[in-house]
């Protein structure tokens, strides 16, 4: 509530500074943005509402699960998201644009980049490292009593796929694969770890605030190429596909086809939004470490960059 | 197999017992010279009943239509419908009165003060139950506010309220139209068994599809997980409606209409009361899961705050939950308390009292706006101390807790998991059969066949075979530690409040908060599964422990006690007896609280039915989240049929009367 009432009052202090608005928006529809339960996804969505909002549209953020959003987008409950990440969303995201119902709305800028990652202390007990061939020799360092004597590799959650135990055999690591439930128990093991300086391999991602915190590295292997995971004879096992990293991927934004016809302009303003990868981990520091709100740091970087957002708004500066 | 079953059953008394043996010796004797079709299911005896279902799911919801209309248009303006009392209730509790839209919007009026609100629900816990509630109210409702938590609350608070009047409604109506026919209520109570055990994650889906994003989606899916408890409450109430009340109504000339709702429902009330009490509490476990697709509120806001590890802010926001639920709970029961002619009830100038607790601080806050928001500057939080107390654990007890860790799962854990794995699934299903034909009959045992026989055909033997692990495992641990913690409650008479907050929190605490300290501790993996089940699991062992032993009669013991027993000797020779029926009623409903959490350990990276469940959600696939949610309430009503009839043949074997 007190961070609407901010909102209220900085919006409209904005559209105060600025010349006087001529802008009308096509619909006083209420636009539903979603909202996920990961940082950056929050912060986006919140810019993205400062700068509706300013131009006069009705923005309403409705929370919705990733993966299980797509109905939503579908049949038009819901309108906006900011992020769609290929690295996990890459499947569900083609079939739902394929429906003809939900818009491509283009890369929001960012890399996604995820794959296996160690603590900076690791390197000094397995100096090979970051290559990945010094898996082979260091995996003992990695184990736990039960994957004893294999190395310990925590997995993303089941429902994220990745095919890390293809990829172990293919390039004939001993490690033993360990699934994660969610995102959450993934970073509490790194945590764990992190404070008592115990090894630790696992699935990390980025853009995300862990990087910021602990210090480490990803594992480098061979660089992904579609072939790897299409055909066997790529690559160092010429029998084997996954014998490479994980595909890095776009962060794309995603519309519901109708909204098109009701907001043309706001369409457009969601198509130019752009961030830098460098940007999204400062603001995802900002909340996730110093432990701001969400609402001001979206605020803040909203007054230090109006340049840029009017930029992205020909359609309703004229 | 039907051969030796059906010989059996037309057997009786001393030589059952002989040819149930006898099945036991053929069955275990022939087991290791088995063809492989009988020890892994094989391919082909598996249809594809994912795709037929989810293509079935997909069509209802997308093309179906009744009568010319498009079922999905009925069930989105059935959704529009629900959502302007939602709205009506956030523009009260939580918004105000807004006009305009986006940054034009103005607050013209706030919603309802948080003083008025728990200053109305205090004055409702004096007046039903007395001063010890009202204190316990004030103290919830304080932490909820000087702790930030007031506005996510009132959206949970709106939530629940609305999801109880649903069920509510529903539920009355179902258990009316069924208490009149036993084979309706024969066809419902399994019907509601099942509602009960599917995980919510399996039909999240079509749900989504159907009422589209948002609270209203959230409604339904936790209505559909909180209406049996209302539906069996409904039938028991009107079932307990005395017979001479019934005369009465006969006699007066009452029409069946007239009946029902001047006689009927009024004497069987406080009853309803206890269902409606079921609802709210069910639904507040719900409330993590319901925020997932657009319900909001504390799970969110636990949510959040678990996603960027900040265990000491979910805990607090969990905490909130728990005060929210303690307050309606104690609420709820002493209205129930009171409408059976209980101490306390409305006077009349009652009413005017309330509207002026409520409205007076409302008022005020156009004045003074920290009574409708709690200003940022002023918000307690002991997360930090939280936060640093399980780091201190984490640096100074890992080792010992990971050896602990280790040898449980290599000692214990694998090697049971590891026989299940390997035992013939012919063999399994053999087995229970047996023992239904045994404790039930031939009839019995058919219905164990058939369900687990699903599981099989259903593609999920292995998942379903490391479920049914982690679920004995948790069980077995839940009651050796709740059992006797309820026996030692049961004898301090001081100790029952106290003891029934410990439950209550147990009960509605979101089990991720404390389940990431565990992975901490324990890492991701069946440990901390066999942990998070078990928190879940212990409330009704400690509860049907404590229950059972006070309702012993107490001139049994005194009677022990003049005839010279020690404390030991009275316990096990006069207690423990007395107590049997309720502690396996306990045993009973600790199994099904188990299995219905069972979706919680997916949470923790295990490879059973609940993980199945998880990511076929995640993964879109509508037909496999439902087979394998079907599948796991196949275990529990086969655990369940099995137990009661257990339960009905342990009260035979001791003479007292089947519960």
């Amino acid at each position: 509530m007190t961070a609407r009432q901010t909102l209220m009052v900085a919006s409209a202090v904005l559209a105060l500074a600025a010349p006087v608005q001529a802008f009308e928006p096509e619909s006083s529809d209420t636009i539903k943005v979603m909202i996920g339960d990961w940082t950056s996804m929050r912060v986006h969505a919140e810019i993205l509402n400062v700068i509706l909002s300013t131009y006069g549209y009705d923005v309403e953020q409705v929370i919705a699960d990733d993966s299980a959003r797509y109905p939503g987008f579908e049949a038009g409950d819901l309108h906006i998201a900011m992020e769609t990440w290929q690295t996990t969303q890459n499947a569900l995201f083609n079939a739902s644009v394929a429906t003809g119902d939900v818009l491509d709305m283009g890369e929001l800028g960012p890399r996604a980049r995820e794959d296996w990652w160690y603590p900076i202390y690791m390197k000094d007990l397995c100096p090979g490292l970051p290559n990945w061939e010094a898996l082979r020799d260091c995996a003992a360092l990695f184990s736990a009593p039960d994957t004893a004597p294999n190395g310990r590799y925590l997995s993303g959650p089941a429902s994220w796929g990745g095919w890390d135990a293809e990829r172990v055999a293919a390039l004939g690591l001993p490690f033993t694969v360990v699934n994660s439930g969610t995102d959450a128990g993934l970073f509490a093991e790194l945590d764990s770890a992190y404070q008592r300086q115990a090894p630790i391999m696992l699935w990390i991602y980025e853009p995300h605030w862990a990087p910021s915190v602990y210090e480490g590295e990803f594992v480098e292997f061979p660089a992904y190429e579609d072939a790897c995971y299409e055909d066997p004879a790529w690559g160092v096992n010429p029998d084997a596909l996954y014998d490479c990293g994980k595909p890095q991927g776009w962060i794309k934004k995603m519309a519901w086809a109708g909204g098109e016809a009701i907001w043309p302009c706001a369409y457009d303003i969601v198509r130019n939004f752009t961030m830098e990868g460098q940007e999204v981990g400062t603001l995802v520091y900002q909340v996730d470490v110093e432990g701001r709100t969400v609402e001001d740091v979206a605020m803040e970087w909203a007054t230090a960059n109006e340049a840029k957002w009017r930029g992205w708004a020909t359609c309703a500066e004229g | 197999m039907t051969n030796v079953l059906a010989i059996f059953d037309q057997t009786r008394g001393g030589s059952r017992r002989l040819w149930s043996l006898l099945a036991l010796v053929v069955l275990l004797g022939t087991a290791p010279f088995w063809p492989d079709a009988l020890i892994d299911v094989p391919q082909s005896i598996q249809p594809p009943l994912a795709q037929t279902v989810g293509g079935a799911v997909e069509w209802f919801a997308r093309d179906a239509t009744i009568a010319g209309l498009a079922v999905k248009d009925l069930t989105r303006a059935f959704a529009g419908l629900i959502e302007v009392p939602i709205n009506g209730l956030m523009v009260l509790l939580t918004d105000g009165l807004e006009t305009g839209a986006g940054f034009n919007k103005v607050q013209l009026a706030p919603p309802l003060a948080w003083l008025g609100l728990i200053g109305l629900a205090g004055f409702l816990a004096w007046r039903l139950s007395g001063r010890g509630l009202a204190l316990l109210v004030a103290l919830a409702g304080a932490y909820v506010v000087t702790f930030g938590h007031w506005p996510s609350a009132m959206t949970t608070l709106a939530n629940v309220l609305l999801c109880g009047i649903c069920a509510l409604i529903l539920g009355l109506a179902l258990g009316v139209w069924s208490a009149g026919s036993a084979r309706a209520e024969a066809a419902l109570r399994g019907l509601m068994n099942v509602m009960q055990t599917v995980p919510i994650f399996s039909y999240l889906i079509p749900t989504l599809l159907l009422f589209g994003y948002g609270p209203a989606a959230a409604l339904a899916a936790t209505v559909i997980y909180a209406l049996p408890p209302m539906v069996h409450a409904t039938v028991l109430a009107l079932q307990s409606v005395p017979a001479e009340v019934r005369e009465l109504a006969a006699l007066t000339g009452c029409t069946r209409r007239q009946r029902l709702w001047k006689v009927d429902l009024p004497v069987a009330l406080p009853k309803l009361a206890i269902g409606v009490n079921q609802v709210v509490m069910m639904s507040l476990n719900m409330v993590i899961i319901a925020s997932m697709i657009g319900a909001g509120g504390l799970g969110f806001d636990v949510l959040t705050a678990l996603r960027s590890l900040d265990i000491g802010k979910g805990l607090e926001a969990g905490l909130a939950i728990v005060a929210l639920a303690v307050v309606l709970d104690r609420l709820t029961q002493a209205a129930a308390r009171a409408n059976a002619g209980g101490p306390g009830a409305l006077g009349r100038g009652d009413p005017w009292w309330m509207l002026a607790i409520l409205v007076v601080p409302t008022l005020l806050s156009f004045v003074l706006p920290a009574l409708s928001q709690w200003p940022k500057d002023w918000v307690l939080t002991t997360a930090p101390m939280w936060d640093a107390l399980v780091d201190w654990i984490n640096v100074t007890y890992f080792v010992p807790l990971d050896a602990f860790r280790t040898f449980a799962l290599l000692q214990v854990m694998y090697p049971f998991r590891d026989a299940l794995l390997a035992a013939p699934w012919a063999l399994v299903i053999a087995l229970a059969a047996l023992s239904g034909a045994v404790l039930g009959g031939l009839r019995l045992a058919a219905t164990v066949v058939g369900l687990l026989g699903f599981v099989a055909i259903a593609g999920y033997w292995d998942a379903a075979m490391v479920s049914t692990y982690l679920v004995t495992l948790s069980v077995a641990l839940a009651l050796l530690v709740g059992l006797p913690l309820g026996f030692v409650l049961a004898r301090r008479p001081g100790a029952v409040e106290p003891a029934r907050l410990l439950l209550d929190t147990l009960q509605t605490l979101p089990t991720l908060v404390y389940l990431l300290p565990a992975i901490m501790l324990f890492r991701n993996g069946d440990v901390s599964a066999v942990i998070a089940i078990t928190s879940y699991a212990l409330a009704p062992a400690i509860r049907y422990g404590m229950e059972g032993l006070r309702q012993v009669p107490a001139d049994r013991m005194e009677a022990a006690a003049m005839v010279g027993c020690t404390p030991w000797q009275a316990f096990r020779a006069v207690e423990l007896p007395a107590a049997m029926p309720v502690l396996i009623l306990g045993v009973n409903q600790t199994i099904m609280m188990a299995l219905s959490m069972l979706v919680i350990a997916a949470l923790v990276g295990t490879s059973e039915l609940g993980q199945q469940v998880f990511t076929a959600l995640s993964q879109g696939k509508t037909g496999d989240g439902i087979v394998a949610g079907l599948a796991v309430a196949a275990l529990a009503l086969t655990a369940d049929a099995l137990l009661v009839a257990w339960t009905r043949a342990r009260a035979a074997a001791m003479g007292t009367a089947p519960q």
